[in-house]
């Protein structure tokens, strides 16, 4: 489904991600970890067109999307959350999830302008969708608080809802159970193994918390200095000699 | 919903033909009605900057550079063409629009603060043209334009302008623009084509300004290359920020504020400018988020506060 060829990317002298061969097929539910500034997130700027690979290419579907723009890779069915939260701030909840309900269901410019008819429908429409989605992630109490007004755990469930509305394909999770204490994380994990199942998702999704990455990973990646030195299912990581390496350092 | 959009449709007519009566039997004294004039002008000025600068986070120097096109434009096709107002507004309108896609497509892919460089420049290049064009009188300007602009032209079109960008605003296409502003990797990734929306607000900016300037024109019956000059641009842009970025209803009692104060100061000569300046900073220091900050001022706001208002930016609840 998802799948990229020696992806590169260098800024300057520095290799941030170097000859990545990544495949995703349709319903997995794949971990990528590694420790601090091994390029995870850099992976993920990649695959959404945030950055423009200096080498390799990234299919979709077979189609080769590099030098696609992230608007248009979001068309094509890949969503994304951030590490560092990347809300709407000023907007409510509910306009925030109705956001990524644009690209896919919007009605014409004159209709907004002139209130015709499909502006209303298409009002109702988005906010009928984006309400089913928060109550999923139970966010439709909140459906008019400012985004920046939430607490943080609420935060990161709404950046997932948001990247749900998009309707994607393929889902990848930055870090999303990032601050969020044992009892939380838990949660997480029960309700993204939930919407895969609902929504038939292919999720890819980079975690430091290894309680989450071994409980609902299938596969997992392991990257460090940019390059994939593990690949295999969780049990097959927790016992490679290279990534207790790269996690502990060597032995003196 | 309904009977509250009834009542201020009354109201707003009631409004038009209080000052329709005053104006006609010179209740109101003839300077006074300039700056009412003025007022709507600079009202319809200040909200089309405010979609671009406020909701859409783009910062724009070159206003008055759009209001000249509009002004020139429509001036030509009254006075030498001999068309009828409403085209030559709507003209004027339109070759604004079409500058403002010409100007924003290269410049608006840009992050940063280039589109404040480029627009500056843009405003001083649309000077420097007119003073050169004979056909619109050089530098002397075009002298006698019929003056067309009355109440009811004026009171339509600052109406239409606030209605227009209030419905962007609160659709799925406003809500990019502001999306744009809050988080562009984020509204990126989310489908949104940036440049597009951006590119979408300035023109649809420019396309006001343009109404702006051809009124002005059709008002003052004398327009000049210096009557639109970085000054105004930078009068406009102080009157968005006053009444705060991402308030409609803000940009309106903003550049009525100043407007008025304009014709307060008048009398104070050469203080005049110092004693604005000073206002000015006075408000930076104890209010810098605007009159408004981006919060709209509703008459149900005035009766209910604090009720968490519905899914629209007008009916935002106070933060």
């Amino acid at each position: 489904m998802l799948k990229t060829n020696r992806l590169t990317k260098t800024f300057g002298g520095l290799t941030a991600v170097s000859n990545l061969n990544l495949e995703l097929e349709q319903g997995e539910l794949v971990g990528l970890i590694g420790p601090n500034g091994a390029g995870k997130t850099t992976v993920f700027n990649l695959l959404t067109g945030v950055y423009v690979p200096t080498e390799g290419e990234i299919l979709l579907d077979g189609q080769n999307i590099v030098s696609k723009k992230p608007y248009q890779i979001t068309a094509l069915g890949m969503a994304r959350t951030f590490q560092n939260i990347r809300l709407f701030d000023s907007l409510s909840v509910l306009d925030n999830v109705k956001v990524a309900n644009h690209w896919h269901d919007k009605y014409s410019l004159a209709g907004a302008l002139l209130r015709l008819k499909s502006y209303y429908t298409g009002e109702e429409k988005m906010t009928n969708d984006a309400l089913e989605l928060l109550k999923i992630f139970n966010l439709e109490d909140k459906r008019d608080e400012l985004a920046k007004n939430l607490p943080y755990g609420e935060q990161r469930r709404l950046e997932i809802v948001r990247a749900l509305a998009a309707k994607p394909k393929i889902l990848l999770l930055d870090e999303p159970a990032a601050g969020m204490n044992p009892n939380e994380t838990h949660e997480l994990m029960e309700l993204i193994k939930k919407i895969r199942d609902m929504y038939n998702l292919t999720i890819l999704l980079i975690e430091h918390d290894m309680s989450l990455v071994m409980g609902i990973c299938q596969r997992i990646y392991v990257l460090d200095y940019g390059k994939i030195i593990a690949h295999g299912t969780p049990d097959e990581i927790k016992n490679n000699p290279r990534v207790i390496e790269a996690y502990l350092g060597e032995e003196a | 919903m309904k009977q509250r959009n009834i009542l201020i449709g009354i109201l707003l007519i009631a409004f038009y033909l209080v000052l329709y009566f005053a104006m006609g039997n010179n209740i109101i004294p003839p300077f006074q009605q300039v700056n009412i004039y003025l007022m709507g002008i600079n009202i319809i000025a200040a909200v089309s900057l405010n979609l671009i600068v406020g909701f859409t986070g783009q910062l724009a120097l070159g206003h008055a550079g759009f209001m000249a096109v509009g002004a020139y434009v429509s001036a030509v096709l009254t006075m030498k063409l001999g068309q009828p107002f409403l085209v030559a507004i709507v003209a004027g309108a339109f070759v604004s629009f079409l500058l403002g896609i010409l100007i924003g497509l290269p410049t608006l892919r840009l992050k940063g603060d280039y589109l404040a460089i480029a627009t500056l420049g843009f405003g001083e290049i649309i000077r420097g043209v007119l003073v050169n064009i004979d056909y619109v009188g050089g530098a002397a300007g075009m002298n006698g334009i019929p003056k067309l602009t009355n109440w009811t032209w004026l009171y339509v079109f600052t109406l239409i302008t606030i209605f227009a960008i209030k419905n962007f605003l609160n659709s799925t296409h406003g809500r990019a623009c502001i999306a744009v502003r809050d988080n562009e990797i984020a509204a990126e990734t989310m489908g949104i084509n940036t440049t597009r929306y951006k590119v979408l607000a300035f023109s649809m900016g420019a396309f006001f300004a343009g109404i702006a300037g051809a009124l002005y024109a059709h008002y003052f019956f004398l327009i000049q290359p210096t009557t639109f000059t970085f000054n105004r641009s930078f009068d406009i842009l102080v009157m968005v920020v006053f009444g705060g970025l991402g308030s409609l209803t803000g940009s309106v009692l903003a550049a009525m504020a100043v407007t008025a104060l304009n014709a307060l100061l008048i009398d104070f000569g050469g203080l005049r400018m110092i004693i604005y300046a000073l206002l000015l900073i006075i408000i930076m220091v104890f209010r810098p988020q605007g009159l408004l900050g981006t919060k709209e001022f509703t008459f149900r706001s005035l009766f209910r506060e604090k009720e968490g208002g519905t899914a629209s930016v007008k009916d935002k609840s106070p933060n």
